[in-house]
């Protein structure tokens, strides 16, 4: 496996852990650090130095309870002893400056209006394929592409109510846009809990540095809701916003009561749903009540069994009618999974330079569309230096990662690149940045990536300080899904 | 509220409650099967609790022996009987998991834990000594849970659907209990002096945790009719069939005054509780106590679908 030199968010290039089984960065060679540290680990180092290796497990076991206690699980698709797992969490924090993530947070706002345009224009008037942007076909036939939706308006014109914007670190200054999540991004849960855990295992941290809070979280997402309600202001009433799960089989189905919950919104699942005259209702033990939004964390294809999968259980028969009639508001909107294409993410920076007028500000990952026949050429003869992953991929499932794969699945690879290049897209391997982080044999660096949520409603963009910061917890390990062993950290905003 | 929210929560309260008294009717046979012979000790005591659970078809079925480590892992670890103690936490988990929006914290965290340290328990009982820690953690977990619902639920819906679960729940048990041993608790003079069944009688009110609320209550000796009339008619015996029609109704009632409507539900609740209050035990020996027993399990079967069907579970 060819190892890769990441830079480090708390020693910069070159990290100065101690790389023996010592009790945080080794004997002596803590004290003389080349590039010194960060200022903004500064308090992470004074606390790490001052914590014994008994007192990190002590804590890291009591994370643990706290989350399992609180059932803080999730279900991991055909393990089945792994039902109810828990996600590793890392109590080291991750840390972004302030000045770092007021530049972030430019960006993703950018970015994500740029994505709500790109929709509205690829549902509406289709201009950027008409400026010959990019090939209509790769819009128009996309597996993500909906035709049921083309000449519709959400309210407020708005379509990726909620986004996650996957952003990996290579260097003090560079961060890159690896995805765009516009459909159901997950995680949330675990940003809001993580931060709970560690108020209450390290308070003393809280005091020494000013970290920006992020439970405004629930608030903001309501008001978001609520601001894009088709009955918004019409009879004075507050909206009725609902949250529809798949049910408690699904892997997120933590996420989807804790969110209900903090909402203070209805958990509902299809059968508590009926459409009658094009308007949805919720089933209670009062009679039917009217539902105006529906923040739905079940995919576009199970959402309406008459005019999507027939065979879908967990939808609601007639709700593709209401929302077209303009009865209920669907969030995110149907139809959003296009922009999360791989291929068109590769298009990005060109749609922000489209619709906004503007330089992107967060970088893409250049990125070989394998659908053109030289890039294919070029990935056919440099696979063993890239990452190649589906266009509809997610989950990290599918992914080659050309420097830690073996001749054979190299070869497996290139065959299958061959037989569906529109399948496929390849990037270089990123060194993605490493971050403390507690190990069985100490203080240890690992790969990190953060994933903001990005709130669009008619009432603003919002986005908490911070996002959900997963951790590769495998050395050396590049996959950081949660899916694939990877955990979490709470991301933490420090003014300084 | 949800309609599948209610029955969730309602079905919650039932598995709960069924799993606390399934833990009790256990400690309480253990104690009359240890007896001697010469006290009433009966051979068949594992049997009676098999059939106060209403399983013994459905054990005989299996054909497992009818002794003490057979039935109590029946009754405790089986996830084939679906009213063993690990059925009915795994149950009332899964309820309380889909509906943990309308749950506290707290609430959640005392199943959830009783869950987890079951969980730990195999497939198989390891010996006597296992029985009692995990008849402890269901009591416990039970305690924890309604202590957790009353100091931290919103007095709401939510609230009324699990306690009206729960009631109804602990009427059926109570009910049960009574007509496995309906026999023994017959008048037959008042000649009771050394009888072999004092210690039958004494593991009813065991298994009810009513031992010493008796003593209080009566201030005599243990006699069946008693017995009886303090399980069935006493307002205050917390298990008492009287006991239970007062919560369910006003449980109903609470609903009611949320919903602005009664129904078939209300006017059941309202008849169960009359034949309670109107009666007493000498009127209920005289027309029969298997009867009364019978006919009430069934009425309060009939409330509990009118619940489902008024409230659109």
């Amino acid at each position: 496996m060819a190892a890769i030199t990441a830079f480090d968010e708390m020693f910069g290039a070159g990290g100065a852990y101690g790389g023996t089984a010592g009790p945080l960065f080794g004997g002596g060679s803590g004290k003389a650090q080349p590039r010194g540290i960060s200022a903004a680990y500064r308090s992470i180092e004074t606390w790490l130095e001052h914590s014994p290796p008994e007192l990190m497990a002590a804590r890291r076991r009591q994370a643990e309870l706290f989350f399992r206690r609180i059932g803080i699980t999730f279900a991991v698709y055909g393990d089945p002893d792994a039902a109810e797992r828990l996600i590793p969490f890392d109590i080291v924090p991750r840390i972004l400056a302030r000045a770092e993530w007021d530049q972030l947070e430019k960006g993703l706002k950018q970015r994500v209006a740029a994505l709500n345009a790109f929709l509205a224009d690829v549902y509406g008037k289709r201009e950027i394929l008409r400026a010959g942007i990019m090939p209509e076909e790769l819009v128009l036939q996309n597996p993500g592409y909906c035709l049921h939706m083309a000449g519709k308006k959400p309210p407020g014109g708005i379509w990726t109510h909620i986004a996650g914007i996957d952003l990996v670190r290579t260097g003090p200054d560079e961060f890159y846009v690896l995805e765009d999540n516009a459909r159901t991004p997950s995680g949330v849960s675990y940003m809001l809990e993580n931060r709970e855990v560690m108020l209450k295992l390290v308070p003393e941290l809280f005091n020494s540095l000013k970290v920006a809070p992020v439970e405004t979280y629930p608030e903001a997402l309501l008001e978001t809701l609520a601001s894009v309600s088709p009955r918004a202001g019409r009879n004075g009433g507050a909206p009725v916003c609902v949250l529809l799960t798949p049910g408690r089989h699904n892997s997120a189905f933590y996420e989807h009561s804790f969110l209900a919950d903090k909402l203070g919104i209805e958990l509902v699942e299809g059968s508590d749903l009926f459409v009658r005259d094009d308007i949805v209702y919720m089933r209670t033990t009062e009679g039917p009540e009217r539902v105006d939004v529906i923040y739905r964390r079940l995919d576009d294809a199970f959402i309406d069994p008459l005019v999507f999968n027939p065979d879908s259980m967990l939808g609601v028969a007639g709700l593709m009618a209401a929302y077209a009639q303009g009865n209920v508001t669907l969030a995110n909107a149907v139809g959003t999974g296009v922009a999360d294409d791989k291929a068109i993410y590769s298009y990005m920076p060109d749609i922000v330079r489209f619709y906004m007028g503007e330089e992107p500000l967060l970088n893409n990952v250049p990125t070989w569309r394998c659908r053109e026949p030289e890039a294919l050429g070029y990935v056919l003869d440099h696979l063993a230096e890239l990452v190649v992953k589906e266009v509809d991929g997610s989950g990290g499932y599918g992914m080659l990662i050309g420097p830690h794969a073996p001749q054979a699945t190299l070869a497996a690879f290139a065959a299958k690149l061959k037989a569906h290049p529109e399948k496929f897209i390849a990037q270089p391997t990123l060194a993605l940045s490493t971050c403390p982080t507690a190990t069985d044999a100490g203080i240890a660096p690992r790969h990190v990536d953060l994933r903001p949520f990005v709130l669009t409603g008619t009432n603003g963009v919002h986005i908490v300080p911070g996002g959900l910061t997963r951790v590769a917890m495998t050395p050396g390990s590049l996959v950081v899904n949660s899916s694939q062993g990877g955990g979490t950290k709470d991301t933490w905003v420090v003014d300084e | 509220m949800l309609s599948r929210t209610a029955s969730n929560l309602y079905w919650m309260g039932r598995y709960l409650e069924r799993a606390d008294f399934t833990a009790r009717l256990i400690e309480a046979t253990q104690r009359l099967a240890a007896l001697p012979s010469s006290y009433g000790g009966a051979g068949n005591a594992w049997e009676s609790a098999l059939s106060a659970t209403w399983m013994t078809r459905r054990y005989a079925e299996r054909g497992l022996p009818l002794d003490e480590a057979a039935v109590c892992e029946f009754l405790t670890l089986d996830p084939a009987n679906p009213s063993s103690i690990r059925s009915c936490l795994d149950t009332a988990r899964a309820n309380a998991r889909t509906v943990r929006t309308a749950l506290t914290e707290e609430g959640w965290e005392a199943i959830n834990t009783a869950w987890l340290e079951v969980s730990r328990y195999g497939a198989h009982l390891e010996g006597r000594e296992a029985v009692g820690p995990l008849l402890e953690i269901v009591k416990h977990a039970i305690s924890a849970f309604e202590g957790a619902a009353q100091r931290t639920m919103l007095r709401g819906d939510a609230f009324w659907f699990v306690n009206l679960g729960s009631a109804i729940e602990r009427a059926d048990n109570s009910a049960r209990l009574l007509d496995v041993k309906y026999h023994l608790l017959l008048p037959r003079g008042e000649s009771v002096g050394g009888s072999l069944d004092y210690f039958q009688w004494t593991t009813i009110l065991r298994t009810v945790s009513a031992m010493t609320a008796y003593r209080w209550v009566y201030r005599d000796s243990v006699k069946p009719w008693l017995v009886a009339d303090l399980l069935i008619l006493n307002r205050q015996i917390p298990r008492s069939l009287a006991s239970c029609y007062e919560e369910i109704l006003r449980h109903l009632d609470l609903l009611a005054s949320h919903t602005g409507k009664r129904g078939t539900a209300h006017r059941l609740a309202a008849a169960g509780h009359a034949r309670l209050s109107q009666n007493n035990i000498d009127g209920i020996f005289t027309s029969g106590l298997h009867e009364f027993l019978t006919r009430f399990i069934t009425e309060n079967n009939k409330l509990g679908e009118a619940i489902a069907e008024q409230y659109l579970f």
